[in-house]
């Protein structure tokens, strides 16, 4: 579609209007802008106090902090948290700093300054949160003592962060800086802290005046809210860091843990963590945690002042040397892969950023309030976290989400820091029930209302001016007549008098009903059709399949997905069986029994019939159910085994063209197709180039037919759903490649039976089938100048470089977005971005979906730093790296991944942190969890596989993970670990994920692990014989069976529980997981250790601690 | 009522005592032999026979219907020269004492097998006797396959169409033989193979309707290639013929109810047709398919491709016509101008698929019916070298096509289908003569032997010939040539001898080999050309050379042929006529030629000659049945019969004339394919006023019904259906007549004759008079 062409057209007003329910509308506004506003201003103002008064506040409530400074008290408040997160750590206080910067742009937004009333509300509401965060904190912190980065990873930052996948190449390549023994200290030097934070409240000048405003509030209030604030976003550790300057010896004592002396410490620091691991060799740990190294010892003195703090300070010194003892740290040396036992003892594992604390952190931070999209650039919580989202001109995270949420100004800075802008969108996201779907908005014949140069969408940024008369684009800056129909009077804000009663002008995500100038040759289209292309070869007869299969079409067909609440779905089906040849059916209601027509000419594929292929499913309901009753039948018997696959698809595509629709294929297909016909393909697996130069061609097609054809099927609206069932090698590089550039879908069932696996593959039909779907789409991704989408990631084709066409795009599809910069940005403008998507819905409506963010600008990198999002930021990485190895051998890509992570965090290091010694090792908070999931990604199967991974399943990874949204990535990389014995049976809650690493399994426990694929149960040997009993129903370990498909039904808590978690677990994620039980020290086991990502893996990925300390000699280098 | 019989009893009187004794002579041989030659004394030299202007040759019908004849269950015994093989007949000498036989082909000894040791003077076989000059033998070795119809059905008909169609293909189950093996091919747009032996669902193979594909192409496509593991997988199950494709024929007693219902079901194709759009039609494909999968299951055993299809081919090879309507189907002056796009490419596809079915063994039907042409044209090999049938109609939805189609299916007395298939042709003559060619449904095998003319007339250059399919009534021209010397004269009494040996398969899938001997007087023809004149049979040889008229006209532009005929006749007249020179009314014929230029009037005037007024694909199709019937029909095609009831006395045979048409007479008119009762005025006028329902004008109803009741009987046998046209005088359908008879009265000489004594016709055509009086004036003249 283009979207040129249409711009002329404004929709009428009124139309729309009518469709668009106001009330949900002023509801929203009323309560989320008003305090939305305010957050904001709040938030930056705290972050700046806190800056001054970061030690107080470690333990103390909220209202201990205050008192330091009149306003600053809110800021105390978040210090508070902060601090106890680092507790001994050293923080770096960048983080607040960015808020302030925030604010001032974010007034712009808010009308409501006016309303100040109303803000002070909000904060007060944030402020509950806090102060539980506060008091869980102490708790945490006695823990972490051992480290400071223990504590760190507590703070709220980061989010869950998922599985790595580590390879052992990564840990050989570590060596180098290695050779000092690592010790993880634990806080960042004093010193450096406070230059950080000079340094960045110096830019931030322009916050005062936010401050200001805000003095003038009730100071009484104020601190609550300044404890509120996000706090996950400005880590704690900033603040600590800013405070030096201050003063504050708080700071210092926070450092208390010296590291020890003489030890290079390597220092992890978030903008606001550290973590420092010391490289000095030889030398034992240093138990302390000490900031930088020099500093190490001074700090110490310094903490005992500080209150609560200084407690845990002192202990911490003693877990970690029994951790650290120097004597086995060996040299420094990661290359030599030190065994599992030395890098235990030279870092402890306790002491480095964990995801888990991340994640939990999170969760009690920000998982309780609604998330409002009102301000720009604001970060969301993590993906693991539970939250709700109101639009309030911004697209829901759920929608998109981005890498960083403050892009650098230049192309200079983006260059400096590496940091990729990217965004991941997922524009038909399903939403919980509890948010609203995006409306729709008509306006009327002459189409969506949008900017004459540049296309652009009405939207909330636009700017109307002369009364109403015209708007500018907030994309390009053009201003644009507005149409009569669609002229409003503004009112003394300049916002149009109906701001709040349309969607396109008050919200981020809504709807545009197409007029016919967006349609396939200027008409409009017709329902979309599904048709089940079923393999009835030897292969898929014998392991039940089609049986299995056929028979549960006859009641999957009464799902296919319906328009809003319409009876029935407009879908039409047909059905297609083949092997050699191809076999369509006639299944027309007037027949008396189907008709099957063979076409055996596919070497020049056609459709044999027209009338009657594609049916109503009501009207057609005898003849399907009798046609699918005789197919298990009619194949029985056969022998055949050779099939094609080519040509299926083009019957499918034929079928489809005939009919005049878009539609999907389902395909279910057991077997290479060695049949002749066009696509053949041949057996080409060859182990022996895994890690080679040619490996790269194991994920390339083997001939370009398929190509060809999915270019063709993308033109027509031709969507491939493949779900295989192969016995050996397939290839799925080639087959899949259809279904890759079509929006489909791939599923892989090798070996499969029926018996234990039909479940799986059911489950997974099922959601298939009934997923929300839009079909033919295009998506355009619009963006203020100064920025452009110039890389996209994901399932879909594009014939030019600025259109994603899809033939098809579901609910769980998402596609990522790499910006570029080709101008400058403005700190006062930001940047927004505009993603539309144009499809046809499941009832052949034409619609438009678009989402809208507007992101800040900043000019300092350490603004850039602190509001980054990891995980998108691996999700972007992944799909970086997966696409790289089309092109190249998997070593350089793994290198180039990991030489991007270390100068983004040596630019970070050099530029945002305070200065240091080398061997600290600083990560921003933002950050701290990027070496651990980076490790994943490398250990993966696709970049680093092990002996047992076959090519296919490393073809067909490489093609799962391209359309992964960031929740998915996240668990995918590094799964969910959830201790089932420790499950608390009265509430629904989950138990507290532990760290994906086999020390922390304990032999009486119970352990269920899941990465959105995978669901295992692992059984502990001492696991006591009732809880074995009342999950299992056998008396002891030994008689647990480890094939059982699934949990047997008893009727006790135990195994309700189990089951039901198992059950919400499934439900999350977007493929059905099936349950395999585990044995402790059982042949599986190995299976379930290759998640375990903290590990090192049994192909030689390296382990986190190994791999982090791989990282710091990285950045060393580069700092050097 | 035979015609032909009539017309020559109303020559009778004048015949002479010798004519009387030819033509018994003539007409015993043909009950007998089925075999009816120009000539029935033959000119002894080369030079003379060349002379005689018409041919030595006749019309032989390999499976004259004779009930009498038994079949002999052994086989026949063949000389043992290999260049000769020759069948032991009753004009072999032999030495009964010696057990020896003598050839009297080739003069070689032959002797007896140890079976014949009974034989004696008073004991002999039948083959011996001389009433068995035709002696049929039944081949016992071989296993027998069972007849094979392959249905090809278009698709693309208007509903009632369909229906009709569906209606008479499921009638015909219950005729075939209940062991024969029956397909089904429906096309459209596409091409569908169906399947037959499924329950539940019904199956078939669907092909892209544009695309040609190979013999090995379709046997892959459809399964056949290997061992039924094919698509369905079914193990086998064990029927009569467990051959490849007895997924797609079925023995009809096992599949009547399935294929009864697969019928019912068909629908039309159900591809949309535009506006202005003709429906694509793949007959092309359809047809090649077909083939194909009998090539591949069934070779050289006997099986009926029927094609029934209700317009042209439109896309794919072998189409006629592009599908847009505004572009209509060539024509006669399209062809002529060479204006026919398709015409070259498709005729070659069909021939092609024609050798293909004739090297197997298999005939194909065409059963077109459609207001329009059908691209018979086109078609038309597939029929005439395979020995199909074509039938021509309206629509499916008329008796004519009804009717004609059952009649494939009647049996003869003896309870046997009047089909049957593959036969191979062989003829064998004595040195004398050789053979030149042939003219018919046939096609040659390219069998070159010793007594193969170099001199072509119709299908030539072999001794033997393919007929895939044939029928009691399928007669063949057979051309010879003389090439006896004139300085090495045949001793007196000496008999040149003929033998047809035709090998085929019997509709009772028996295979048979049916042998018929004849032998002929030589004459001198300088010294006996009165015999020669006297032995000529002027009805044969007028549909032989009418022919060699239409053969030549299937290749040359139809002016030259007549320019052909015309020089032939004026020769004969030249050579036989008795005149004085340059006078014309001087010129007389002797009776065993008089009938001969009348016959050549309305062979000028037929359809077989002349495309004015026909299309390309009516012309196809007269000159399709012209080339298959036997000699009566055929003299009815060229000159057809009229009937003449009146109150005047019983129904009489009239002139051919403008002049029989009188007001107060009913005529029946039949042309072989129409049958035509034409109501003079006065007797129309009587019909139209009711009269025939008033008890005082029984007399005048019964009139009315005798022609009815003729026409009635013809219609009971004739095959094709003829159209049954019943007209009046003024009604439009009266052209039928009037293009028919003699136009001795028209607008030009009208006054002339006055009113009363016929009716005008509007023509420019010569009639009759002027046509003798020019053929007189030639004749005589010395110039020529």
């Amino acid at each position: 579609m283009n979207h040129q062409g249409h711009m002329a057209s404004y929709g009428q007003p009124q139309p729309g209007y009518q469709e668009y329910q106001p009330f949900v509308y002023e509801n929203q506004h009323m309560t989320g802008v008003p305090p939305s506003q305010y957050g904001p201003y709040n938030g930056p103002i705290q972050g700046y106090q806190q800056t001054a008064v970061p030690q107080g506040p470690l333990r103390l409530p909220p209202g201990t902090a205050p008192p330091p400074t009149s306003i600053p008290p809110s800021t105390t408040a978040q210090q508070p948290i902060y601090n106890q997160y680092r507790q001994g750590e050293v923080l770096n206080g960048p983080a607040l700093p960015d808020q302030m910067q925030r604010l001032p742009v974010s007034q712009p937004y808010m009308p409501g300054n006016t309303l100040r009333s109303g803000s002070q509300t909000m904060p007060s509401q944030h402020y509950a949160p806090p102060l539980s965060h506060a008091q869980q904190l102490p708790n945490q912190m006695a823990r972490m003592q051992i480290s400071g980065v223990s504590v760190n990873s507590a703070s709220p930052v980061s989010q869950g962060y998922d599985p790595p996948a580590s390879r052992p190449q990564v840990a050989t390549s570590l060596p180098p800086v290695g050779p000092t023994p690592y010790s993880t200290p634990l806080q960042n030097a004093p010193s450096s802290t406070p230059q950080d934070n000079s340094l960045l409240q110096q830019p931030f000048p322009g916050q005062p005046t936010p401050a200001s405003t805000f003095t003038s509030l009730p100071t009484a209030n104020l601190p609550p809210s300044l404890g509120m604030q996000r706090p996950p976003m400005m880590h704690g550790l900033p603040l600590p860091g800013q405070a030096p300057s201050g003063t504050y010896p708080s700071m210092p004592n926070h450092r208390s843990m010296d590291p020890q002396p003489g030890m290079p410490g390597v220092i992890l620091s978030g903008p606001t963590q550290g973590f420092q691991m010391q490289p000095a060799p030889n030398q034992g740990f240093v138990p302390q945690q000490n900031g930088s190294f020099g500093q190490m010892r001074a700090p110490q003195p310094n903490y005992p002042a500080p209150s609560v703090g200084a407690p845990n300070y002192s202990s911490q010194p003693q877990p970690q040397q029994k951790r650290l003892d120097p004597d086995s740290i060996p040299s420094p040396q990661l290359n030599e892969l030190p065994t599992q036992k030395k890098t235990r003892h030279r870092i402890d594992p306790d002491a480095i950023p964990s995801p888990i604390q991340v994640i939990e952190d999170d969760k009690s931070n920000r998982g309780s309030e609604p998330f409002t999209t009102a301000v720009r650039g604001q970060v969301p919580p993590l993906v693991t976290t539970d939250f709700v989202v109101k639009d309030q001109g911004n697209a829901s995270p759920r929608f998109m989400r981005c890498a960083t949420y403050n892009i650098p100004c230049t192309s200079d800075m983006a260059k400096q820091c590496q940091v990729p802008l990217t965004a991941v969108i997922k524009p038909l996201a399903t939403l919980p029930a509890d948010e609203a779907h995006p409306f729709i908005v008509d306006h009327g014949e002459t189409g969506p209302i949008r900017c004459n140069r540049c296309k652009a969408y009405m939207c909330p940024y636009m700017q109307f001016i002369e009364g109403g008369r015209r708007f500018q684009c907030a994309f390009c800056c053009c201003v644009t007549e507005v149409l009569p129909h669609y002229f409003q009077h503004l009112d003394h804000t300049g916002k149009r008098m109906d701001y709040y009663d349309r969607p396109e002008l008050s919200l981020g995500s809504y709807e545009f009903l197409a007029t016919v100038d967006y349609c396939k040759s200027n008409k409009f289209p017709n329902p979309p059709a599904f048709i089940f292309m079923i393999d009835v070869s030897y292969n898929a007869m014998k392991s039940g399949l089609v049986h299995l299969l056929c028979e549960e079409l006859k009641s999957l067909l009464d799902f296919l997905p319906r328009e809003g609440n319409t009876e029935e779905s407009a879908i039409r089906v047909g059905f297609v069986t083949y092997n050699k040849v191809l076999h369509f059916y006639n299944v027309k209601s007037t027949l008396a029994q189907p008709q099957m027509m063979v076409v055996s000419d596919v070497a020049d594929m056609f459709v044999p019939l027209l009338d009657g292929f594609l049916v109503n499913v009501i009207e057609s309901r005898a003849v399907i159910n009798s046609l699918l009753d005789q197919i298990p039948e009619m194949f029985a018997d056969t022998r055949e085994t050779e099939t094609v696959f080519g040509p299926v698809i083009q019957a499918g595509l034929e079928a489809l063209k005939a009919a005049e629709c878009a539609g999907k294929l389902f395909i279910f297909h057991s077997t290479l197709p060695l049949a002749e016909a066009p696509g053949k393909l041949k057996n080409r697996d060859d182990k022996k180039l895994v890690n080679t130069d040619k490996e790269k061609v194991l994920f390339q097609p083997q001939t370009s037919f398929y190509n060809n054809l999915a270019k063709e099927c993308v033109a027509h609206g031709c969507c491939v759903d493949l779900f295989l069932f192969p016995n050996q090698y397939v290839d799925v590089a080639t087959l899949g490649l259809v279904t890759y550039h079509t929006g489909g879908s791939i599923y892989k069932y090798t070996y499969f039976q029926a018996q234990a696996d039909g479940e799986r593959f059911l489950n997974d039909l099922h959601r298939d089938v009934r997923k929300v779907i839009g079909f033919d789409a295009v998506m355009r991704v619009r963006t203020s100048t100064g920025i452009r989408a110039t890389d996209f990631f994901g399932s879909f084709y594009m014939s030019n470089t600025t259109d994603v066409e899809l033939a098809a795009l579901d609910c769980d599809k998402t596609i990522t977005v790499e910006f570029k910069h080709d101008d400058k940005l403005n700190e006062d403008s930001g940047a927004q971005i505009q993603c539309a998507l144009l499809y046809t819905s499941c009832s052949g409506q034409r619609r438009l979906r678009i989402h809208n963010l507007s992101l800040n600008c900043c000019t300092q990198l350490a603004d850039l730093y602190r509001n980054c999002e990891t995980d998108t930021l691996i999700n972007f990485f992944v799909k970086l790296a997966y696409r790289g190895v089309l092109n190249n051998p998997t070593k350089p890509v793994r290198e180039t991944l990991i030489n991007q992570s270390a100068q983004i965090l040596a630019c970070y290091r050099k530029n945002c942190a305070s200065p240091s010694s080398a061997g600290q090792l600083i990560l921003p908070e933002c950050m701290k969890l990027l070496p651990v999931y980076l490790n994943c990604v490398l250990k993966s199967d696709v970049l680093q596989p092990g002996a047992e991974v076959s090519t296919d399943d490393r073809a067909y990874i490489r093609q799962l993970v391209a359309s992964m949204d960031v929740s998915e990535t996240n668990v995918f990389f590094y799964p969910r670990l959830l201790p089932v014995h420790k499950m608390e049976i009265d509430t629904d809650d989950f138990p507290v994920a532990i760290r994906c690493s086999e020390e922390r399994l304990s032999k009486g426990g119970i352990y269920l692990l899941e990465n959105g694929l995978n669901l295992f149960i692992w059984v502990g040997m001492n696991t006591q014989h009732d809880l074995i009993q009342s999950i299992f129903n056998v008396q002891s370990f030994g008689q647990i069976d480890s094939g059982m498909a699934a949990l047997p039904q008893l009727d006790n808590p135990y195994s309700k529980k189990l089951r039901s978690m198992v059950d919400i677990i499934r439900a999350q994620r977007p493929r059905f997981m099936k349950l395999l039980i585990v044995k402790q020290e059982d042949k599986m086991e190995v299976l379930f250790k290759h998640f375990l990502m903290e590990d090192k893996s049994a192909n030689g990925g390296a382990s986190y601690v190994d791999f982090l300390c791989h990282m710091h000699k990285e950045i060393r280098q580069l700092l050097s | 009522m035979p015609p032909v019989m009539i017309r020559i009893n109303d020559e009778q009187q004048k015949s002479s005592v010798t004519m009387t004794a030819y033509l018994e002579f003539i007409q015993q041989n043909e009950e007998r032999d089925g075999i009816r030659f120009s000539w029935n004394v033959w000119p002894s030299s080369r030079l003379e026979a060349t002379r005689m202007v018409v041919p030595l040759a006749c019309l032989f019908t390999p499976l004259k219907e004779r009930p009498d004849l038994p079949p002999i269950q052994y086989e026949p015994v063949l000389c043992s020269r290999a260049t000769c093989r020759a069948v032991l007949n009753p004009l072999c000498q032999v030495d009964y004492r010696a057990k020896l036989w003598t050839c009297n082909f080739c003069f070689q000894r032959n002797q007896f097998s140890p079976s014949y040791s009974g034989i004696s003077e008073v004991n002999q076989p039948a083959e011996l006797l001389p009433q068995f000059s035709t002696i049929e033998y039944v081949v016992q070795r071989g296993s027998s396959a069972p007849l094979i119809f392959l249905y090809v059905v278009d698709t693309c008909l208007e509903e009632d169409d369909l229906q009709a169609l569906k209606e008479s293909l499921q009638m015909s189950l219950s005729l075939l033989p209940p062991n024969a093996l029956v397909g089904l091919i429906t096309f459209g747009r596409m091409v569908q193979v169906h399947e037959l032996n499924c329950e539940g669902i019904s199956k078939s193979y669907v092909f892209r309707g544009t695309k040609d594909l190979t013999a090995k192409q379709i046997q892959d496509m459809l399964g056949l290639a290997k061992p039924p593991k094919g698509v369905q997988g079914r193990t086998p199950q064990p029927h009569e013929h467990p051959s490849l494709s007895s997924r797609f024929l079925q023995p009809v007693h096992k599949i009547d109810m399935n294929l009864t219902d697969l019928l019912g079901e068909l629908q039309r194709d159900p591809w949309p047709v535009p506006q202005g759009k003709r429906p694509l039609r793949s007959t092309g494909v359809a047809l090649s398919i077909a083939v194909g999968l009998l090539e591949v299951s069934f070779p050289n055993t006997g099986a009926r491709i029927m094609l029934f299809t209700g317009g042209p081919p439109t896309q794919g090879p072998g189409m006629v016509v592009g599908d847009e309507l505004k572009t209509p189907i060539r024509s006669w002056h399209d062809i002529e101008k060479d204006n026919a796009r398709f015409l070259k490419k498709a005729t070659k596809h069909y021939e092609a698929l024609a050798d293909r079915a004739t090297v197997n063994g298999h005939c194909i039907d065409i059963y077109a019916c459609s207001l329009d042409q059908t691209g018979l044209l086109e078609l038309k090999c597939c029929s005439n070298l395979t020995g199909g049938y074509i039938a021509m109609a309206d629509s499916f939805n008329t008796s004519l096509f009804k009717q004609t189609f059952q009649r494939v299916f009647s049996k003869s007395l003896q309870g046997d289908f009047r089909m049957a298939f593959g036969a191979s042709l062989e003829v064998k003559t004595t040195r004398e003569l050789k053979i030149a060619g042939a003219i018919g449904t046939c096609v040659s095998l390219n069998s070159k032997g010793p007594s193969v003319s170099e001199n072509e007339l119709g299908v030539g250059g072999t001794c033997q010939w393919k007929v895939c399919g044939l029928d009691p009534s399928t007669t063949l021209g057979i051309y010879f040539e003389v090439v006896n010397q004139h300085n090495a004269p045949i001793p007196q009494g000496g008999r040149g001898a003929i033998q047809f040996v035709t090998i085929y398969q019997h509709s009772s899938s028996q295979r048979r080999i049916r042998v018929t001997t004849v032998a002929r007087n030589w004459a001198d023809a300088q010294s006996q050309l009165q015999h020669i004149e006297a032995a000529f049979d002027q009805e044969a040889s007028a549909v032989l050379m009418a022919r060699l008229g239409v053969f030549r006209a299937e290749s040359e532009e139809g002016p030259d042929v007549l320019r052909w005929l015309d020089r032939q006749l004026i020769r004969l007249c030249q050579k036989f006529g008795q005149f004085h020179k340059d006078d014309p009314n001087s010129f007389r014929l002797s009776e065993t030629f008089s009938l001969y230029p009348q016959f050549m009037f309305h062979l000028r005037r037929s359809p077989f000659l002349q495309v004015f007024n026909n299309s390309p694909d009516e012309s196809s199709y007269y000159r399709h049945h012209f080339m298959r019937q036997d000699l009566t029909q055929s003299l009815i095609m060229i000159q057809p019969v009229l009937y003449s009831y009146s109150f005047h006395g019983p129904p009489e045979p009239v002139l051919l004339d403008s002049g029989s048409i009188l007001p107060d007479r009913i005529l029946l008119m039949d042309t072989f394919f129409q049958i035509v009762i034409y109501h003079g005025e006065t007797i129309s006028q009587w019909r139209k006023a009711g009269y025939q329902e008033m008890q005082e004008y029984e007399n005048f109803k019964q009139l009315l019904q005798a022609p009815l009741d003729d026409a009635q009987e013809i219609l009971q046998t004739r095959f094709p259906m003829p159209r049954y046209i019943d007209t009046e005088h003024g009604g439009s359908q009266a052209r039928f007549l009037l293009s028919k008879v003699n136009p001795s009265q028209t607008h030009n000489n009208l006054y002339a004759w006055g009113q009363e004594s016929g009716a005008p016709i509007l023509t420019d055509d010569v009639s009759l008079q002027v046509f003798m009086d020019h053929l007189k004036k030639l004749a005589v003249s010395s110039a020529s």
